[in-house]
């Protein structure tokens, strides 16, 4: 194949793998080109997936692990992914491309490709970004920007380009100022927070309890939430509780921080709700549990179990009882497939529940 | 019967996709069975795996075999193991497990339907609410009438504060006097808006995606009609034989099997008219009056718009393969179709005259399911004909349920040189490459939109009558004036005698 892919001098394919270095943005367009063409040269039934653009902007000390993450994303990975790997000093581009067939197509199927470009620059790129990864984005598919360490210049200058930002408020250690960023994206492009889809198993658990018609009347007598999560996951703690003020009209207020928790009082109308965020050590990022109490006694609460939620209630009457919730947990690769998949979906509740959380954290 | 659930909305469930499901207690009569242990429990487990399943859920087995409440988990743990479609999770299969029970029992035993009761009551108290019952009938036909008199006998056609709905498998009916019958029957003990009539075929994805290539582009409708559609084509095939279900099949035949569900399911989709919204009866409003539109075959002509046939020996995929009549367990004198072609009309101002070419059968050249609409030839043709190329073709626009499901639309395009020759092309879409996400199992839909009590994708009770209507004079005109059964090679396109219901100009796909 590198025979019939090495169609313009200095091209480099070798196993179907493209480099260059010191090369530029078109020669990258032209290379991704020439390998789907190779592809079909070769009379490989190859179709490439045209399903999103997801622009990476990583260090590049720490590139391998991101696109390990990114392979675990399994059914869910991007269709044309762009690494773009910052490495400190540097002032011109090298970038190597590939084309990657799914495993194993069934019998009779198409195999769909994904297409993969890793560009590696410096941070003098940074502010203008967009020039180099402008012409590598397939058109009119959206377009998806995710920084998982930092570069928020790069970011930036994506915007423009991008329809979606993909940000995790649970991985910056000040969660106040996270949930901050959150809000100044959300400005200019549609956020997905991966802290925000960590508590969709919690969501959904809570609008359940409260779904059949006789418990529904028990969400407008709320008086007590309390939110254990990971020592690093306030952001996530204060999303769902931001969550549960902005769709119940709660007027959501600042939180004292005490030992590591946060405490505070949030106005429903005539009532108040008593809020308390406790740190929980556990081995991965989230929530641990919560518990949800009303002023006649109900409470509801859940924690991590085994196949699923472990799940308590407590009537009016005081009667008891205890059950599972089942769900499988998705770990984090299915977190950021999660993340990949919902930046072609919108979710109206976000925005109110960050806006919510962000008061809280201030 | 209650209808707690639209008095006041719950705020929480905006945004999320899964929407909450009442706490509810499934019952599965035929819980040992084929169906059950390849598709309900499976589809079960992975609700459970997904999170799917409603809060609170319990899920009662029943069948003649006689086993304890861990037997039954035992054999439900095998069935899942061996044909989820993903790997348990063990401990969500665990969890799933330990809320799993069995009634053991005759369906015509009034013990057993105690039985049941009392099991429920014990998951309400446990639930500290009154459950959900949902009554899944997954047993051979001839017990639905029988189950759904004892639930009814038994007064467990209701429960105070909560919803009772039953699901009941295909066939419904083999003709139409006896769905007819069997319809009088279930609505004797439950009201329709209880009863859920299951074709698994509209809760796969792409049939579902009929409606989405219909109504969410703008592009296709004004050509949807009778000005620009010459014909249609539905065509199921399949590559296999009877295999292991030839006791089934025999008693039943292509017509029955496929054509009087799910194809016409898909005409009924084709040929709908635009829904107000997307709800249950607005969307079954407008597919029964298509159905309603379609002119009944008379049964003394049925030869003049229906072809059966049956597969002879043959070669598929370079193996020899036996006919239908060497395949075990078939009757040496049996005349079951497991080949049909029709040529139906849709009599309706958007379909008049346009002709509805449906065909399905067993070992045929390949699997394929697919919905072919040929446009009309351009009214004047500018360019020559006699230039050595294929030159100007109809329009095709192809809408393929499976594999590799998609749409393909064939266009004509200039051949590339000096001469301005043309042949058509293919704009293709496949669904594969745009959402990368895998498609839940029919089943799985299906079971949690009966248990939140959505009917959009479950058959009506006028609607059953309709298909009927079609499919029962065909089945009267072979009864009563038996024409010879044509035959075709398995592995090939089907008999030659469906070239006879074409009319002229029009042509079958190739398979």
């Amino acid at each position: 194949m590198a025979g019939d892919l090495a169609t313009r001098e200095g091209d480099a394919f070798l196993d179907g793998v493209w480099r260059e270095e010191g090369t530029t943005p078109p020669r990258i367009e032209a290379a991704m080109r020439d390998l789907l063409n190779g592809r079909h040269a070769t009379g490989e039934a190859t179709v490439p997936a045209r399903v999103l653009n997801l622009i990476a902007i990583v260090d590049r000390e720490w590139r391998g692990e991101v696109e390990n993450r990114l392979e675990r994303v399994g059914r869910y990975h991007p269709s044309r992914t762009i690494v773009c790997a910052v490495e400190e000093g540097r002032t011109t581009l090298d970038a190597w491309a590939a084309l990657t067939e799914e495993d194993d197509p069934a019998p009779g199927a198409i195999a769909v490709a994904h297409e993969q470009v890793e560009v590696t620059v410096g941070p003098v790129h940074l502010a203008h970004l967009d020039s180099i990864v402008d012409p590598l984005v397939v058109t009119d598919l959206p377009t998806v920007v995710w920084a998982p360490h930092g570069h928020e210049e790069g970011v930036d200058a994506l915007l423009a380009l991008a329809q979606v930002v993909l940000v995790d408020s649970g991985a910056e250690p000040d969660g106040a100022e996270a949930l901050a960023r959150a809000t100044q994206l959300a400005q200019s492009a549609y956020v997905v927070d991966l802290a925000w889809l960590r508590s969709t198993p919690w969501r959904e658990r809570v609008s359940s309890a409260f779904d059949p018609p006789r418990a529904r009347p028990a969400l407008r007598e709320i008086s007590a939430v309390t939110v254990k999560h990971h020592p690093d996951s306030g952001a996530a703690a204060l999303l769902f509780v931001g969550w549960l003020a902005s769709r119940l009209d709660w007027e959501p207020a600042g939180l004292a921080r005490q030992d590591g928790a946060q405490h505070g009082c949030l106005s429903a109308g005539k009532n108040a709700v008593a809020i308390h965020l406790e740190r929980h050590e556990m081995q991965v990022p989230g929530l641990y549990g919560l518990t949800i109490e009303t002023a006649s006694g109900v409470s509801l609460t859940l924690e991590r179990g085994q196949g699923g939620l472990r799940a308590h209630r407590r009537t009016r009457r005081g009667q008891e009882s205890e059950w599972t919730v089942m769900g499988a947990s998705r770990g984090e690769a299915g977190i950021l497939g999660e993340g990949v998949r919902q930046a072609l979906l919108r979710d109206p509740t976000y925005r109110p529940a960050l806006a919510a959380a962000g008061v809280m954290a201030a | 019967m209650a209808t707690l659930e639209h008095e006041q909305p719950n705020p929480l469930v905006e945004g999320l996709e899964r929407l909450p499901v009442h706490p509810t207690m499934l019952v599965i009569f035929g819980a040992t069975g084929d169906l059950s242990n390849r598709k309900l429990l499976p589809a079960i487990y992975n609700l459970a795996h997904e999170g799917a399943l409603p809060e609170r859920f319990y899920l009662i087995g029943t069948s003649r075999s006689e086993m304890t409440h861990d037997e039954f988990r035992g054999r439900a743990r095998e069935a899942i193991t061996r044909y989820s479609r993903r790997r348990p999770d063990d401990r969500v299969l665990g969890a799933l497990l330990e809320v799993m029970h069995y009634v053991p029992g005759s369906f015509d035993d009034a013990s057993v339907y105690e039985r049941m009761a009392e099991l429920g009551a014990g998951f309400d108290e446990q639930a500290a609410l009154p459950l959900n019952r949902c009554y899944y009938l997954s047993t051979a036909p001839a017990f639905f009438p029988v189950i759904v008199g004892m639930l009814g006998g038994a007064g467990l056609d209701s429960h105070e504060g909560a919803e009772v709905r039953i699901v009941i498998e295909k066939p419904f009916g083999t003709t139409l006097e006896s769905a007819r019958a069997l319809n009088r029957e279930v609505l004797c003990a439950f009201e329709e808006s209880q009863v859920f009539r299951i074709d698994h075929y509209l809760g796969k994805e792409t049939v579902q995606n009929v409606l989405a290539f219909r109504f969410a582009n703008e592009m296709f409708e004004p050509v949807w009609n009778r000005n620009y559609i010459d014909y249609v084509q539905i065509t199921a095939a399949e590559d296999i034989g009877v295999g292991t279900r030839a006791g089934y099949y025999d008693t039943s035949g292509a017509l029955r099997d496929l054509v009087q569900n799910h194809m016409l399911q898909l005409l009924a989709l084709l040929c709908m008219e635009p829904p107000v919204a997307f709800e249950a009866d607005k969307i079954r409003n407008e597919k029964v009056k298509v159905v309603q539109s379609i002119r009944p075959p008379v049964p003394e002509r049925v030869s003049e718009v229906a072809v059966r046939g049956r597969y002879e020996p043959g070669v598929v995929g370079g193996e020899q393969v036996n006919g239908y009549l060497e395949e075990e367990a078939v009757p040496q004198d049996s005349r079951t179709e497991t080949y049909v072609a029709l040529r139906l009309a849709v009599d309706n101002w958007r379909w008049a005259d346009v002709p509805f070419y449906l065909r399905t059968g067993k070992r045929l050249a390949r699997k394929v399911t697919e919905i072919a609409v040929t446009l009309k030839p351009v009214p004047h043709l500018a360019f020559q004909q006699t230039d050595g190329s294929v030159g100007v073709q109809q329009n095709q626009l192809i809408l393929t349920v499976q594999p590799n499901e998609g749409v393909t639309l064939s266009i004509g395009a200039k051949i590339p040189g000096s001469r301005m020759r043309i042949r058509p092309v293919n704009m293709e879409f496949l669904y594969g490459t745009a959402f990368l996400s895998q498609s839940p199992e029919a089943y799985e839909r299906l079971i949690v939109d009966a248990m939140r009590g959505d009917a959009t994708l479950f058959t009506r009770d006028d609607e059953v009558d309709a298909l009927w209507g079609i499919v029962d004079p065909i089945l009267k005109g072979w009864q009563n004036a038996p024409e010879p059964v044509a035959r075709y090679a398995a592995g090939s396109q089907g008999p030659a005698e469906a070239d006879r219901l074409l009319a002229e100009g029009h042509r079958w796909r190739a398979i």
